[in-house]
């Protein structure tokens, strides 16, 4: 097929260019964004998590999701549906059992290493831009391989997502009556976009019907498969949004919990 | 000076990796043969890739009244019934078997609500006919059949330990003279592109597949490839063409920006519903339906619209007509001055389809005006003009085998460079499965040809080195002529002399500047060694479009009346005495075009039986209509 | 208007980037420009083009430093004043100026496994729903333009991972086989990994950043697959599943899926045993006279290569069951037609 056999051999050399790149268009720029955006928010998030305080409103039952479900002994009254099993040591974040899921299934999330490998690790920064390291193995080995485990830790998620879900519904009461306040809306969005960046993964398009080989033999699944494609291509601004909604929630809960604002009450 | 040549040695060797090539190529290795494939380009970029509409066969899948007689039919009727018939009938009996092969390759078409593949219409199609795949079943084809030689050479490399060990792909490599011994075909010579090395295959049977000779023509819908190398070839080496007046001009090319002025605009636009319009906003195609299609064609526009939906009580809309009358049309409309500013007339789809049916069905139409015109073609008309697109004429060959005609025996040829199969124009659609039909032959052929053979002929060494002299030519002349003027050149002759419409004053001042023109190319020089020179390339393929060019003026000078890809405007009616003749071009001794006029084989009773009298009348002389009574009468 | 050009001329030995200044006029395109520069000064200007219309792939090329094909790259999308820099794809040995040597990826398109037709299915009797044939449909796209496969950092800036690595290209023809509904072979997905190097991949997206055809490699081919491998290696919910039933006790029957693709690091040239091509039994055959079959259509038995039953099947009442709503259902059903994503919004 090719004539490279019987080609004198005309020198395997690639075309000699000095530029590193010759692209002309602010290419850093996108990377620049992703790695501020995501250290920005890392570093809130390590903070809130170590914080131990302002995480719960008793009164309206709301809960941030970055403690949810409470689970170690210095939980406030009120804020642990599930129990206590977990002692109070500081380096025990309150939802122990759940954010290292939800971390691993943020870091094996294939947009987010999309955005990591580019803007942190630089392999590549951007298209055509030279990798920043001399050795690639891509996720062929230790400790890259352990990408593959994004399966499990959708499945964890998507348990989690349900206890979620819960703290939003439980969050409708005000004492022991019914209540509906802002922070109701904010829990709701926040759990409603939880859902769109767990259900438009891509393992879970592909659990739901992607492995199949014959869309027509499972209507069903098709339809679903379909609904999950859609989102799925909305992933990446899924992933972005869902760390605003995280963030905003647990920044609305900690200010009504400090009582640097009072949340704003529609019923009761 | 010594010159590296390197020699290789094969059975059968391919010019030509279109679907035609590739076809044969596959043939000939299944028979046993090892087999070469010959490239200009690289391997799957020829040509084919950019067929758009689709591959006609009669599966009836779509509507099952459709069949090969039907085909048969309406391949007679848009050849203006100038086809030979023996390949008109082989063709439609074989290609549906052919294109279900492809599925056997991996080949995967649209489909039906049932799982079968799925059929459109297309001009001059009776019934929806043509399989396809968006509107990129070029590229669907051609992807099948490179996939299917990479797979048996698969085979090979688990048998022998070598992919190329029995098919090898050379790929950017131009053949550039046919090797003789006697009449027999000895070999084949040619360059590498890459490095300008030489390379000489010896081998005892030759198919050519090259395509085309577009390039020739300054609005064309045909790549740098297409400049007749193949026509020539097969000429210089005693075979003869046929019908090479015959050019199609396709009606519906893109004609604004003037960089991308000839690109296609693919015929399914109007399979699916798109409608001409002039600048007055008029469905102009209603004027322009000839007496011999009245019949089929509707007169309202309210029944052409019907019959999208409604094919069988309805008759279908002049847009659809083929595509010699649909581009005369637009001629005339633009000549009258109802065309556009940019010279073409309006093709309008996005008042006829939500524009999300446009998308799924017109994909790479859309890509197309978006990126290259900034046009949407969901929201507005595009403007569309003549280019030209296809030659009917080419290598004369036995319809069964595709043998070369002529003192040559070895050469066998298929696909666009062969004559015949489409008359005096060709039906969309029905070039690709030609592609399949006849390549498949001529690679069976041609392996059958290499057995028979008592003893392999030789390639001399004269030859040989004649060969590499006319090739290094052009480097050595340093301050000869730009060959790039000189193509324009050519163009400028070809366009507007030999163009759609012809006249006898001008093609007779086309034939004198081509001398001219002769002259200048044995002048023409290339700058710049050997490696990848796309000006000695093009320097070299000069003189073959030259012979090409000067065979079409002459055969179009001799045929004195209109029909199909050839419009006289002093001879504007078909003549049934013409139509009983091929005119035939062959080469004499000293390199000059000599033509003549052979009779057309004549069809046989049972095929002349499929036609209705009434037709026929419009075709055929009285004496071969007296013949025709006799044959019903004499059946019933 | 004189445009500004800055053109890489050279060959393997070496060479630079020079300047031209070029006539460029409404509507045209790059290659317009180098096309008029070969007709004037520089007739021996090497580049690659043919159809002119996006359909060929043949004359990619890097266009202000970005892999695009130059024949679809508008002289518009510049500033009036903008200095246009072209250079041959950096991935690739240079031939000479703009052309570059692509074997590369014939030698890995030689590496795949082509397509093996069902057994016992005669041409002209395969049947596909239009559903099921679309994915794969959208990877035939390709027009091996190998811009993918210029930009992938894997083989980029890492020339010794080619051999290892097959490229975007080649994982899309993977999917491709692996979703098409009658290919024969079940180990595309074992092949991807051991043999084309899909572990390379960190899905960074450049391949599909610069496919002139729209295909969505990262998201629609690549993620799939590897998906697919987690499902027969990591898959907790699978590995339940066949431990609840016992499948794992069935005989490995179905040969393909078995040849020992154990290890990333073994056989990464792709030779060996798992080349075992398809065969054109059965298609000659049939081709060269045998009637047609009239055999049953295939229905795709839901057992894995192994054997062993899918975990997913559960769902449906039986193995490989048709539709729970009966055989009758119209296919593709109505308003749930799968439009492939907007180009150009991720
Ligand atoms: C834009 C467009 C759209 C079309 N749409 C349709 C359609 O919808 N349906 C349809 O049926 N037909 C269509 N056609 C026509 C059809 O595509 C062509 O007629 C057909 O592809 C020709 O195929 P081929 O195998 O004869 O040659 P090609 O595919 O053109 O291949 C020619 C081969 O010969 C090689 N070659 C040429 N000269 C030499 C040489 N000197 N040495 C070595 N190699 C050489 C070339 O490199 C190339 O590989 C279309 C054509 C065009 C241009
Ligand atoms: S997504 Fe993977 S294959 Fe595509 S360019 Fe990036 S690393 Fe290469
Ligand atoms: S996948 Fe896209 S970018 Fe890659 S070769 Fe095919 S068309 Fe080109
Ligand atoms: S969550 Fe992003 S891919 Fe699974
Ligand atoms: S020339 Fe064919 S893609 Fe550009």
């Amino acid at each position: 097929m090719t004539t490279t056999a019987t080609r004198p051999d005309a020198g395997r050399a690639r075309a000699a260019i000095a530029a590193r790149t010759l692209r002309t268009d602010r290419w850093w720029i996108p990377p620049l964004v992703t790695f501020v955006g995501l250290s920005a928010w890392v570093i809130y998030a390590t903070v809130r998590v170590f914080m131990h305080k302002w995480y719960y409103v008793d009164q309206y039952h709301y809960l941030t999701p970055f403690y949810s479900p409470c689970l170690t002994d210095r939980c406030v009254e009120g804020s642990a549906e599930f129990g206590t099993p977990l002692p109070s040591f500081w380096l025990i974040p309150e939802a122990a059992l759940t954010l290292p899921f939800l971390l691993l299934f943020r870091l094996t999330c294939y947009y987010y290493r999309k955005a990591y490998y580019r803007a942190f690790w630089l392999s590549p920064p951007a298209c055509a831009v030279p990798d920043g390291h001399k050795k690639y193995t891509g996720e062929t080995r230790f400790p890259l391989i352990f990408q593959n485990v994004h399966r499990y830790a959708f499945y964890a998620a998507a348990i989690i997502s349900v206890i979620n879900t819960w703290d939003a519904v439980v969050a409708f009461q005000s004492g022991e009556k019914f209540g509906f306040g802002l922070g109701n809306i904010v829990l709701v969005i926040n759990v409603v976009m939880l859902w769109a960046y767990t259900v438009s993964c891509h393992s879970c398009r592909h659990i739901v019907a992607g492995r199949l080989k014959h869309f027509s033999k499972h209507p069903v699944r098709y339809r679903f498969w379909v609904f999950v494609s859609k989102l799925n291509a909305k992933h990446m601004q899924l992933a972005w949004i869902t760390l605003g909604t995280l963030a905003l929630t647990d920044f609305y809960v900690m200010a009504v919990s400090a009582g640097w604002f009072s949340d704003l009450r529609f019923i009761n | 000076m010594t010159t590296r040549i390197e020699r290789h040695h094969y059975d059968v060797v391919v010019i030509g990796a279109g679907g035609a090539g590739l076809r044969a190529a596959i043939e000939a290795r299944l028979a046993g043969k090892k087999t070469a494939i010959i490239s200009k380009s690289l391997f799957g970029k020829a040509h084919t890739v950019m067929a758009e509409g689709g591959a006609a066969a009669a599966m009836g899948n779509v509507n099952s009244r459709d069949n090969w007689m039907v085909h048969f039919g309406d391949t007679m009727r848009g050849g203006k019934f100038l086809n030979n018939f023996r390949m008109a009938e082989l063709h439609a009996k074989e290609a549906p078997e052919r294109i279900w092969e492809l599925e056997t390759y991996g080949a995967l078409f649209d489909r039906t609500k049932d799982g079968k593949i799925s059929q459109r219409n297309f001009g001059g199609h009776e019934y929806p006919r043509l399989a396809h795949v968006g509107d990129r079943t070029g590229l669907e084809l051609i992807r099948t059949l490179q996939q299917k030689i990479v797979s048996l050479q698969q085979e090979d490399f688990a048998e022998t330990g070598s992919y190329d060990s029995r098919i090898r792909v050379f790929a950017e490599t131009t053949i550039t003279e046919l090797l003789l011994e006697g009449d027999r075909i000895a070999g084949a010579f040619g360059y590498y592109r890459e490095t300008g090395e030489f390379i000489l295959l010896e081998a005892p049977a030759v198919v050519l597949a090259t395509g085309g000779v577009g390039r020739s023509y300054k609005v064309t819908s045909n790549s740098w490839e297409y400049t007749g190398d193949g026509h020539a070839l097969a000429l210089r080496a005693g075979a003869t063409l046929i019908n090479m007046e015959f050019l199609q001009f396709h009606p519906t090319g893109m004609v604004w920006p003037p960089s991308v002025k000839g690109i296609l605009v693919t015929e399914s636009v109007r399979g699916d519903g798109g409608v001409l319009r002039n600048s007055d906003g008029k469905r102009f195609m209603f004027d322009y339906v000839p007496d011999v299609f009245r019949h089929q064609y509707a007169d309202t526009e309210e029944e052409a619209d019907r019959w999208y939906t409604d094919p069988d009580n309805n008759r279908r809309p002049p847009e659809l007509l083929p595509r010699d009358e649909v581009a005369r049309a637009i001629n005339s409309e633009v000549k009258a001055g109802r065309g556009t500013k940019s010279g073409g007339v309006f093709l309008d789809v996005s008042t006829r389809m939500p524009a999300e049916t446009i998308t799924r069905r017109l994909p790479s139409m859309y890509h197309q005006f978006k990126e290259l015109a900034d046009v949407d073609i969901t929201k507005e008309p595009m403007e569309v003009g003549p280019t030209c697109h296809y030659v009917m004429g080419g290598v004369e060959v036995d319809p069964d085998s595709g043998a070369a005609f002529g003192h040559v025996e070895g050469l066998f040829a298929a696909g666009e460079v062969s004559g015949g199969m489409h008359g005096s124009n060709r039906l969309g659609g029905n070039s690709l499965s030609d592609l399949l039909v006849f390549g498949k032959r001529a690679g069976e052929h041609a392996a059958a040809y290499t057995d028979a053979l008592p003893k392999r002929p030789k390639v001399a060494t004269a030859d040989v080195e004649a060969a590499v002299d006319t090739a290094l030519a052009p480097l050595s002349r340093e301050n000869g002529e730009n060959p790039y003027t000189l193509q324009q050149d050519l163009q400028a002759v070809m366009g507007d002399l030999v163009g759609i419409i012809r006249r006898e004053a001008e093609l007779t001042d086309a034939l004198k500047r081509l001398q001219e023109l002769k002259v200048r190319v044995a002048n023409v020089g290339a700058a710049g060694g050997r490696q990848y020179n796309p000006g000695w390339h093009l320097a070299l393929d000069l003189r073959n479009m030259l012979v090409v060019s000067e065979c079409t003026a002459k055969a179009a000078l001799e045929r004195e009346e209109s029909r199909g890809g050839h419009t006289r405007e002093d001879f504007p009616k078909m003549s049934p005495e013409w139509r009983k003749v091929n005119l035939v071009c062959s080469l004499d001794e000293a390199g000059d075009v000599h033509l003549e006029r052979k009779p057309l084989p004549k069809m046989r009773d049972e095929l002349l039986g499929l036609f209705k009298r009434s037709e026929l009348s419009k075709y055929l002389t009285d004496e071969e209509l007296a013949e025709f009574d006799a044959i019903t009468t004499e059946a019933n | 208007m004189k445009r500004h050009f800055r053109i890489w001329r050279g060959d393997s030995s070496g060479g630079e980037i020079r300047d031209f200044q070029v006539e460029v006029n409404e509507g045209e395109v790059v290659l317009d420009a180098i096309h008029r520069l070969q007709a004037t000064e520089a007739p021996d200007l090497a580049c690659r083009w043919n159809c002119k219309a996006g359909k060929c792939g043949s004359c990619s090329m890097e266009i202000n430093g970005k892999p695009r094909l130059s024949c679809m790259t508008r002289m518009s999308t510049f500033e009036e004043n903008e200095t246009v820099t072209i250079t041959p794809l950096r991935t690739f040995p240079v031939i000479r100026d703009l052309v570059t040597d692509v074997s590369f990826n014939y030698e890995k398109a030689r590496e795949t496994p082509a397509f093996a037709p069902p057994k016992g299915v005669a041409p002209g009797d395969y049947r596909m729903k239009q559903v099921d044939v679309e994915r794969s449909q959208e990877f035939r796209k390709c027009i091996e333009c190998f811009l993918c496969q210029n930009t992938c950092h894997v083989v980029r800036d890492h020339e010794e991972n080619k051999k290892a690595f097959s490229g975007p290209r080649f994982f899309i023809r993977a999917a491709e086989l692996d979703m098409h509904p009658l290919d024969d072979r079940t180990d595309r997905k074992e092949y991807a990994q051991a043999s084309q190097g899909l572990g390379y991949c960190n899905i960074t997206k450049c391949c599909t950043e610069v496919c002139p055809e729209h295909i969505k490699i990262t998201d629609n081919a690549i993620i799939p697959m590897k998906e697919r491998v987690v499902d027969r290696r990591y898959d907790p919910l699978v590995w339940l599943g066949r431990k609840i039933f016992r499948r794992d006790q069935l005989d490995d029957s179905n040969g393909h899926g078995s040849h020992g693709h154990g290890s990333h690091g073994n056989s990464t040239g792709g030779s060996g045993q798992s080349m075992a091509p398809s065969t054109s039994e059965g298609v000659t055959g049939v081709a060269a006279g045998l009637g047609k079959s009239g055999a049953p259509l295939p229905t795709a038995p839901a057992l894995n290569p192994d054997g062993r039953l899918d975990v997913a099947e559960l769902l449906a009442e039986r193995p490989g069951g048709p539709s729970p709503f009966g055989d009758d259902q119209q296919f593709p059903l109505p308003n749930v037609t799968y439009n492939h994503p907007e180009p150009g919004k991720d």
